[in-house]
């Protein structure tokens, strides 16, 4: 639990006549100097003073929401649909991939980016897959992220795609100075963007090298924005802060499964609630042998590998 | 919940056939089962119906027990399915340890029960248990739809082509960019 | 009686001592200024870009900015290398050039805040990280003890600097009461600020060339070595441009302290180099990378050896007593223990620990333009700072420049009547 030096109750949220107005001059004329100096001329002040995505509202989030629906439709020409679902009661989502089965295509990676509007150029993969050779294991020091020969799998290597572990214990949430990153009850670990100021301390502590910055301002084509978005995954970032998978929150919340898990062609993605005993990533974790990827830094991640042959 | 579900799945449906039309994925493996065309099956598992070559269905229409004789003998067959390539386990294995002689329509156990192709996982799960009880619980092979309600299997001759099963190489997508080589985007300004 | 018109007069006083100079004062000042404007108009490119200005990316997210600011912490810490003897142990050939060192650290803590803007991907966020206001994550983040440590120092030594030249101005002794506790706080203060910018990197399971427990006692140590070594320079400077009354065995002394802590901490490069080489796990990949390269990458080896030389040429000049005492060699070894340190704590500390990357990949990361350009800014920021704050404290320290005399050419050969010491 976070000391909270900020202790603002969401019902406290002003709204009251006066001091909104004296904050909305206030607001206007910072905004202007911090457009002015950081060439970032398009911030509203709403959007500068917008407060953490905790501490809003029910009212503000609306507000929040139909602030960005509107930014997004006037930046691409399309109406974007931006979610807010809360995590599911009684679930815990768990992943387990495959790694007997993953033939390193790359499907996964590419579904992700489409799905999740990843900036095209600079380009941001939020999975990357690792070429290994089979007879070291998983051994990073003989990983190759850029593989590319006519087909795979390509003998004597395994292949290990990597993205965000969710974990229970998450380094990049404990060092977070302002709070942008969570996990939320679902065990998803999500990341306010209209919060994060860009420090990359969380890109630092993550040992699976999950988070991904944001160096330029994000590209993606009008025609491929995928329009249906949730707040805390794939609606559209702006420059400067950090995002990562969110297992498809926009998806699984609405109790689809991930992207990466429905195009990947080996079926070597494995999803469901932990907290079902009939699902199948209770059956994986009961009859296969799993585990966790750089177990012994107790980050007690969510994402297991298995062998299933 | 359904009508969320009527709303969502329909999006879904469209990235999932988007990708698959566009992903340079072989044929026969791997396939996807075109939408609307789904069975269920006994068990009452979702799964595409089979995929047969254009029209080889129904055997009977040749192999009618009347035009030709059933002959019994494992050979190479001459006169027709040269196109065949038989890579199913040991050299002794042929057709007709799988495709029943009396009726061509089906499918034989190795109790001598006949089933329709519709459920031929039954076949294969009998020397393939493991992987047919992994995949009865979706653990095996691809399985799209809701993680807690609907979900669409795949038959397992949608991935395995049942006469050469083992899995086709595909070619990779494309390597990320390395990060030496990402630049700003010219006149990307904001 | 401290009256807001005095102080206003203090301050305007001040700027006027600032504006006027001789050639050299102008000279450097002009140079200083361009340096800043190059460094403001690579900055607002940056602002434009985004930081893909930089070389930054995924692999090495954090890398010249921060390796700065990690130095520059450590000079900042480095004031208390005066205000132990003079306060703890009472030496008063030390006592009078205090304030010089908490006017250090003040540049200093400016540079680093500097370096913490200029790497942040949202600058226009600044306030999200004030307590109160915005939502400060303490105490689980170091980077939210960092700001509250970091601000609170400055702050500390922003009073006590800005009280005791008031005092001066106004011919009044300060009031011991007051002075004494908050400098004798600084030194824990000062300890602190160094720790807890070691805690942010030590505490990363993720990177385990920082994971080492040693980092912190590192951090320390090397801060202790460097810092005073601008001190040293400036001390002889002063001593031949002003009227500022600098023993030889103060600045001896000095480089004696410095000689000690550069023992230690090459005691603890050594033991680190021990613990890595000798236990020789998986981990060894990232000194290997920094000593000896890995996979044929091999920037940063030169850098990593000579820091080393550097180093151990420094604590060797420093120790013994005759190169201590003679001026050449001791301004050598300034030079040498700076260099040494600036490669140990900047390159030698953040790429290594960032390269290879969590998943292997190995990026060989230098400072883009963009990023030296916007670093010589900062550093001539605080620098101008530096010079600013000597320019007006000098002639108030010796008493050339009250509210009295206040009018009069800063460079009056006025005898001072008393040196207000503290």
């Amino acid at each position: 639990m976070t000391a909270d030096l900020n202790p603002r109750k969401p019902h406290e949220s002003c709204d009251c006549e006066g001091e909104g107005s004296r904050r909305a001059f206030l607001g206007t004329a910072v905004a202007a100097v911090a457009g002015a100096l950081t060439g970032c001329g398009k911030i509203s002040h709403e959007e500068f003073l917008q407060h953490n995505f905790r501490e809003l509202s029910k009212e503000e989030v609306n507000d929040v929401i139909a602030r960005l629906e509107r930014e997004y439709r006037e930046k691409y020409g399309r109406d974007v649909h931006v979610g807010n679902e809360p995590p599911m009661p009684g679930v815990i989502f768990g992943y387990a991939l495959d790694l007997s089965r993953c033939i390193g295509c790359r499907r996964c990676v590419h579904a992700c980016v489409k799905e999740n509007n990843q900036s095209r150029d600079p380009e941001i993969q939020w999975i990357r897959v690792l070429q290994l050779d089979k007879e070291e294991g998983v051994d990073l020091r003989h990983a190759d992220q850029y593989y590319n020969p006519e087909e795979v799998p390509q003998e004597g290597h395994f292949y290990m795609p990597v993205q965000c572990q969710q974990c229970k214990k998450p380094p990049c949430v404990k060092v977070c100075p302002v709070g942008a990153t969570w996990r939320e009850k679902d065990g998803i670990v999500v990341v306010d963007y209209n919060w994060c100021i860009g420090c990359r301390y969380c890109m630092a502590a993550c040992p699976y090298g999950a988070r991904h910055f944001n160096w330029g301002e994000p590209h993606v084509p009008s025609a491929e924005v995928n329009p249906e978005t949730h707040y805390l995954g794939n609606r559209p970032r702006p420059k400067g802060v950090v995002e990562k998978c969110t297992f498809c929150v926009q998806r699984t919340r609405k109790g689809l499964y991930p992207a990466c898990v429905e195009i990947c062609p080996t079926g070597s993605r494995k999803f469901g609630n932990l907290l079902d005993p009939k699902s199948e990533i209770r059956y994986v974790l009961e009859n296969k042998r799993v585990f966790k990827f750089k177990e012994d830094l107790n980050t007690q991640p969510n994402f297991f590998y298995f062998y299933g042959v | 919940m359904s009508s969320s579900v009527a709303k969502t799945f329909h999006p879904c449906a469209w990235v999932l056939g988007a990708l698959l039309a566009v992903s340079p994925m072989a044929v026969r493996a791997q396939a996807s089962p075109p939408k609307g065309e789904e069975t269920s099956t006994p068990e009452g598992i979702q799964v595409p119906k089979p995929p047969f070559s254009d029209g080889i269905f129904p055997c009977t229409s040749c192999h009618d027990g009347k035009s030709m004789k059933v002959n019994p003998k494992p050979r190479q067959l001459t006169d027709m399915h040269q196109d065949i390539v038989l890579n199913h386990g040991p050299a002794s294995r042929w057709c007709l340890d799988c495709h029943d002689a009396a009726d061509r329509d089906k499918l034989h156990l190795v109790s001598g029960e006949k089933i329709d192709f519709t459920v031929s996982y039954r076949l294969c799960g009998q020397c393939h248990g493991d992987k047919y009880r992994d995949w009865r619980v979706g653990v095996h092979g691809k399985r799209t739809g809701h993680w807690n309600g609907a979900k669409e299997y795949l038959l397992c001759v949608n991935c395995h082509n049942p006469h050469s099963p083992h899995f086709k190489p595909l070619k990779p997508m494309p390597p990320p960019v390395p990060p030496q080589s990402i630049q700003a985007v010219k006149g990307g300004a904001r | 009686m401290v009256t807001l018109r005095t102080f206003g007069r203090f301050i305007l006083d001040t700027l006027r001592l600032l504006a006027k100079g001789n050639r050299a004062y102008y000279a450097w000042v002009g140079f200083l200024l361009v340096l800043v404007a190059a460094g403001a108009w690579a900055y607002v490119g940056q602002l434009n870009q985004g930081l893909i200005a930089t070389h930054m990316r995924d692999q090495v997210s954090w890398g010249f900015y921060i390796g700065n600011f990690t130095f520059l912490v450590g000079v900042a810490a480095a004031s208390i290398m005066l205000v132990i003897p003079a306060y703890i142990y009472d030496w008063e050939p030390i006592k009078e050039i205090t304030i010089l060192g908490e006017m250090l650290a003040i540049s200093a803590l400016i540079m680093c805040l500097g370096f913490v803007m200029v790497d942040i991907g949202r600058p226009d966020r600044f306030w999200h990280i004030m307590p109160f206001v915005g939502r400060l994550n303490w105490p689980q983040s170091l980077l939210a003890w960092d700001v509250l440590v970091l601000n609170g120092y400055l702050l500390l030594n922003w009073f006590v600097v800005t009280y005791l030249l008031y005092c001066a101005y106004t011919e009044r002794h300060y009031v011991k009461k007051l002075v004494l506790p908050l400098v004798l706080l600084s030194i824990p203060l000062a300890v602190s600020i160094h720790t807890v910018t070691a805690y942010l990197y030590n505490g990363l399971a993720a990177r385990p060339f920082w994971n080492s427990a040693i980092l912190a006692p590192k951090f320390l140590a090397s801060a202790f070595c460097s810092g005073p070594a601008i001190l040293l320079i400036l001390l002889q400077i002063l001593r031949k441009t002003t009227k500022l009354r600098i023993t030889d065995e103060a600045i001896f002394k000095v480089a004696e302290l410095m000689a000690y802590t550069m023992g230690f901490n090459l005691f603890l490069t050594a033991a680190e180099a021990f613990k890595e080489f000798y236990s020789n796990t998986e981990h060894v990949v990232y000194s290997q990378y920094l000593y000896f390269g890995l996979k044929g990458h091999t920037t940063l080896v030169p850098f990593a050896w000579a820091s080393v030389a550097c180093g151990l040429a420094a604590f060797l000049l420093f120790l013994i007593p005759r190169t201590r005492k003679n001026w050449i060699t001791l301004n050598i070894g300034c030079v040498l223990i700076y260099s040494s340190v600036y490669i140990e704590k900047g390159m030698g500390l953040i790429i290594p620990g960032l390269t290879p990357d969590t998943l292997g990949e190995i990026y060989q990361y230098r400072p883009s333009l963009t990023e030296v350009l916007v670093a010589a800014g900062i550093f001539a920021l605080g620098f101008l700072l530096f010079t600013f704050m000597l320019k007006a404290a000098v002639p108030m320290m010796l008493g050339e420049f009250t509210h009295r005399k206040g009018r009069s050419d800063a460079r009056s050969p006025e005898v001072p009547a008393s040196l207000p010491t503290h």
